[in-house]
């Protein structure tokens, strides 16, 4: 554990963007990972600690047209207790309905489970699975600047982003979905709360009878980082939803993933999970 | 030399003004430099819920939060909820259902309880068994606690 030697809470975007540039910043939210990650010694901290929850910019679930923005301080419960989350965006809803436990919802930021990038991370698969975009602010040339890219192209690897060192994750933009669009979550674990998912799958589309097109298939822990299952979307895309086309995604789910074995399951079990867990989340949204 | 923060707050209805260190926890603050050690030192990491205490009227696990994060906030711990109706039920409650055993777990269950009861008026038992989630107990077996924030429930109505 480094020494901190300047504790800041800006309370504008714009500050914060010039604490970011001046550099060697450590980012603070909700603390729920960064004062574990600490103590454990898996995260230094830099001389800066910038506290960002009193920045308003970064609150607030917003529609604006056909684009739902979720800020970075949002937390977990502010994403449960929101009704047009739990109406429109189910498999992100489902998700903050089984993340950790009541005490981590209240303090937990959906920003800082991006920014974590944890391959585990309980909203993460719902985001790609939603189609998500990350807004990432930062003053690269002395002006404030954002830019915004696919959650799926954000993740680099175990803890580890596209978001430069100056930059700060100030929202997440989640398209509003059109009418017959479904979305599902599911987590596996051990028990139901605070538990490090074993695997997580979250599944979307538009349902039309019995097919789903513009499909979106995203798995956690079972690669460095959450990840949309290309193949797996490619063999359910337009097609009726029958055994031969369940089959074919889920040989197609052995290939987009790569798991590992480790203290919560290994890579056999965790194939077997995403095998037999996709198959009963397509039969049920076939179903219902 | 770690940097101090010198911070405004408000502890169980009464004003403070404190000064801390940038990277210490608001458990520590709370036990260490202020003396209030109602509230417990389980786990350190958020899974056992010894160290849950209320910030603006919501349950956190104190060990995780920052203390320098309190400034401008209302913070209320097992000190100051056994002072509300709500705390003296709880306390009645758990005495009389026989559900505190060691005791450890029982500060933070108790802000834990206030928090389902102030949401849920009418919490069933699932809810509370959903509510206490994030609390371990590794003496009773939880029914008991379940029977004790059912019963305040019943008593603070």
């Amino acid at each position: 554990m480094s020494d901190v030697n300047n504790y800041t809470a800006p309370r504008s975007l714009d500050e914060a963007a010039d604490i970011l540039r001046a550099g060697n910043v450590t980012i603070l939210a909700g603390g729920t990972d960064v004062m574990p990650q600490m103590k454990a010694g898996k995260l230094t901290l830099q001389p800066t600690l910038m506290n960002i929850r009193r920045i308003p910019e970064l609150r607030g679930i917003t529609q604006t047209g056909g684009v739902v923005r979720v800020g970075a301080l949002t937390t977990i419960t502010e994403l449960l207790t929101s009704t047009l989350v739990r109406e429109r965006f189910n498999a992100l809803w489902q998700a903050c309905d089984h993340f950790a436990s009541g005490q981590l919802r209240n303090a937990a930021t959906i920003g800082g489970n991006i920014g974590n990038a944890s391959p585990a991370g309980d909203t993460l698969v719902p985001l790609l699975a939603l189609d998500a975009k990350v807004v990432l602010a930062g003053k690269p040339n002395g002006v404030l600047a954002t830019r915004a890219m696919p959650l799926g192209d954000f993740f680099v690897g175990p803890g580890r982003t596209k978001r430069s060192a100056t930059e700060l994750v100030t929202a997440v933009e989640l398209p509003l979905p059109a009418p017959g669009f479904v979305s599902e979550f599911f987590k596996f674990g051990t028990r139901p709360a605070l538990d490090i998912s074993t695997i997580s799958i979250g599944l979307a589309g538009v349902r039309k009878d019995k097919t789903l097109a513009n499909v979106r298939v995203a798995f956690g822990s079972v690669a460095p980082t959450p990840i949309r299952a290309q193949r797996t979307e490619a063999a359910l895309e337009g097609k009726t939803l029958d055994g031969a086309t369940i089959d074919a995604a889920l040989a197609a789910a052995a290939q987009d993933i790569h798991p590992i074995s480790d203290v919560r399951a290994s890579d056999w079990y965790r194939r077997e999970l995403i095998h037999n867990i996709l198959q009963r989340m397509l039969v049920h949204v076939r179903d219902s | 030399m770690s940097a101090t923060v010198d911070i405004t707050f408000k502890l169980n209805g009464v004003e403070r003004r404190v000064s801390v260190a940038a990277q210490m926890s608001t458990l520590d603050m709370l036990r260490d430099q202020i003396g209030l050690t109602g509230t417990k030192y389980g786990c350190g990491e958020g899974e056992c819920g010894a160290c849950t205490i209320q910030v603006d009227g919501l349950t956190v696990n104190s060990c995780l939060m920052f203390a320098a994060d309190c400034d401008g906030r209302e913070l209320v711990t097992i000190e100051g909820l056994v002072t509300s109706p709500i705390g003296e039920a709880l306390r009645k409650s758990f005495t009389k259902n026989g559900a505190v055993q060691c005791g450890f777990c029982t500060p933070g269950l108790m802000v834990q309880a206030s928090q389902i009861l102030n949401q849920h008026p009418h919490a069933d038992r699932s809810d509370i068994q959903r509510g206490i989630e994030g609390n371990l107990c590794r003496c009773t077996g939880y029914k008991k606690i379940v029977d004790a924030i059912a019963d305040a429930e019943i008593d603070a109505a």
